[in-house]
């Protein structure tokens, strides 16, 4: 027997309650929880890096290249879950061919292309250029052609034509900060416009969406500067960390407070879904919601957030806090998404029963493949680190 | 003063032009409205504008519409899959309602609840309701769901990425996956049948004739007769899905 339909038998003697037939089956598995944390660490990393620019922080500067080439590598992965669960993957391109203009879906091409190359790719090339003509005439074989082909030829680095590439840098990071804003509101429109689901369908969703996007890439960001000073023996600026974890306890307090007015506003006025949703938030969704999003990833990071906008004493002790921190809160966004994806398609729309959901190890829509979709981007980085060195930049001229 | 007074009129003037450029594309943006809401019409008045009656009083539950819906139209034999499919819903004594649907209803059913429990029980029969404002079609990035002129929500098989949000958006559950095609698949009211003037495979065996399709527009055909007579109902009226299947006898426990 085809396996899946072997899992699905299994899965029949699961169900709880009603649920219409065709509905055993998520449609929706791992891959699809992993898309919108991916795209959230775009968005929130591209988000902090604009800040830095924007307004100017000059603490954060350690963090800016690194947070802007965090974006392109996950970035780059973004898509390929999404592509990889499709079940006619070789029709993907109808998407930009074709696209239905009424459907929210139909859109995501176009802004990620948006997003990828007039906004990261073009913000990147000017930050970087400088460097990439100054490392073209000192390196020697290949790496020299490599940097010479980055720079597109354009090897004028006069004082004239590098302030034009900070201009224009600036001028990308102004359209960046909405695009990121569209970028990962976008994909909570994609579940909070689907009126069939009352555990999707709300307005807020797309704020939700961009707030713990943004929660999620300072926090990674937050770690990954960590770890590239770890490997490269250099020490971590306790100040940066100040500053980073100062955006995420405030970032994280808007997004608790938005998700638990989602929340207290679906219980005041307990509409025809409320008994359903109420027993899949205390039974399916009670670890993943209550303790991994709720406890570990939301109320531990603000208490000890809080604790250190004033504790400034033991500085080892509050690194490592920080680093705590940071992987609480990716965790936490992580079972957020969980929650969002899978909690929304456990209960049947006949709001009389639930089906269940058994993440397999192997298989496409396994573990082992949503851990390679998550690894890959880090991967991405550490070449991209390698190839564009943020600390070996050519120094800005004050 | 002399060019105090152009400035200020140069700005009245960019103050007018910048309304009436604003209100212009503001009535643009309403007229193009039909991208955020979502509604498809009857367009061709020689076509017929199908719609559908479930008379839940009629249906005995014997699953032959299930049954031969899947021989017809080659839906798999499994249990997770169909095209119409019927529940059967018990309210007890004690208001609690039970709803059951094994295989589809296909190998008729059981009554679980004692007699002297049961307040009422009836079966449902659910298929497509083939809404005028569907939202598995509102949703389709590629056009794949499509309504034919005659009203009837069709998937094009060749042209389904298989994204499944189409499944998401149906309220119904009326859509799945097919195993093999791995696309969208769903009641089409057999379209192929229509074609040739036959009836849906579904409509035809009902023993009871609790099933009927017809001609909406035709004011003299028997739905529509059917619906001036009856009180009718849609299911999740709420959604506004613009359902053109319409239960009589429906009971509010029914979703």
């Amino acid at each position: 027997m085809d396996p899946n339909i072997q899992h699905l038998y299994e899965m029949l003697s699961k169900a709880q309650g009603y649920i219409f037939p065709n509905e055993l089956d998520l449609q929706w598995g791992i891959l699809i929880v992993v898309y919108p944390y991916i795209t959230g660490l775009v968005a929130g990393a591209f988000i902090l890096a604009s800040l830095e620019r924007v307004f100017n922080v000059r603490v954060l500067k350690p963090t800016y290249h690194i947070a802007l080439l965090t974006a392109l590598s996950f970035l780059l992965v973004a898509t390929l879950p999404l592509i990889s669960h499709l079940s006619q993957p070789q029709r993907a391109y109808e998407i930009m061919i074709t696209p239905h203009s009424s459907s929210a879906m139909a859109i995501f091409g176009f802004v990620y292309l948006w997003y990828l190359m007039v906004v990261l790719l073009l913000e990147i090339w000017f930050d970087y250029r400088e460097s990439m003509v100054v490392w073209s005439k000192e390196k020697k074989g290949i790496m020299k052609w490599v940097y010479r082909i980055l720079t597109l030829g354009l090897s004028d680095i006069s004082h004239e034509t590098v302030k034009w590439d900070k201009k224009l840098g600036y001028l990308i990071t102004i359209i960046g900060i909405p695009s990121a804003f569209i970028l990962h509101g976008y994909v909570g429109f994609i579940f909070g416009s689907i009126k069939a689901n009352p555990w999707w369908s709300t307005p807020l969703m797309p704020i939700i969406f961009l707030f713990s996007a943004m929660v999620s890439g300072i926090a990674l960001v937050m770690f990954i500067y960590m770890a590239i000073s770890y490997f490269r023996k250099q020490p971590v600026e306790l100040k940066v960390l100040d500053t980073i974890g100062r955006y995420l306890f405030f970032i994280l307090i808007l997004d608790f407070t938005l998700e638990g007015l989602d929340q207290i506003h679906r219980i005041y006025e307990s509409d025809e879904s409320f008994e359903i949703i109420k027993l899949l938030v205390s039974g399916k969704l009670y670890l993943t919601l209550f303790i991994s999003q709720g406890l570990i990833g939301t109320i531990i990071p603000l208490i000890t957030l809080a604790f250190l906008q004033f504790y400034k004493r033991a500085i080892s002790f509050r690194k490592t806090l920080y680093l705590v921190v940071s992987i609480l809160v990716l965790i936490g966004v992580y079972s957020m998404r969980w929650n969002v994806v899978i909690g929304g398609q456990l209960f049947s729309k006949s709001f009389s029963g639930f089906t269940s959901f058994k993440l397999g190890l192997i298989g496409l829509d396994g573990t082992l493949m949503a851990a390679f979709w998550l690894l890959l981007p880090v991967g991405i980085l550490t070449f991209l680190l390698w190839l564009l060195p943020p600390w070996k930049m050519v120094k800005e001229k004050e | 003063m002399g060019n105090e007074r152009v400035k200020s009129s140069r700005r009245k003037f960019l103050k007018s032009a910048a309304t009436i450029a604003g209100s212009a594309i503001g009535f643009n943006l309403l007229g193009s409205s039909r991208y955020l809401v979502f509604a498809a019409e009857p367009k061709e008045e020689a076509l017929p504008w199908y719609g559908i009656v479930i008379d839940i009083e009629k249906c005995i539950g014997c699953g032959k519409c299930a049954k031969s819906c899947k021989i017809e139209n080659d839906v798999p034999q499994e249990p997770f899959f169909f095209r119409t499919w019927v529940e059967q819903y018990t309210v007890e004594n004690n208001g609690s309602v039970d709803i059951i649907s094994p295989n589809g209803g296909i190998d008729g059913f059981e009554q679980q609840v004692p007699d002297e429990e049961v307040f009422k029980s009836f079966f449902v029969p659910k298929m497509c309701n083939h809404c005028s404002k569907s939202p598995c079609t509102q949703v389709c990035p590629v056009g794949a769901t499509f309504e034919s002129p005659e009203g009837i929500t069709l998937i094009d098989e060749k042209y389904c990425i298989g994204c499944r949000y189409c499944v998401q958006a149906c309220p119904y559950g009326c859509r799945f996956i097919h195993p093999v095609k791995k696309v969208a698949n769903k009641c089409t009211l057999c379209y192929h049948r229509l074609k040739k003037g036959l009836d849906p495979v579904c409509m035809e065996v009902c023993p009871t004739g609790a099933r009927m399709y017809g001609n909406l527009r035709d004011k003299d055909s028997k739905i529509v007769k059917f619906l001036k007579e009856h009180t009718t109902q849609v299911l999740r009226p709420n959604l506004n899905t613009g359902s053109k299947l319409y239960y009589n006898a429906l009971s509010m426990e029914v979703r």
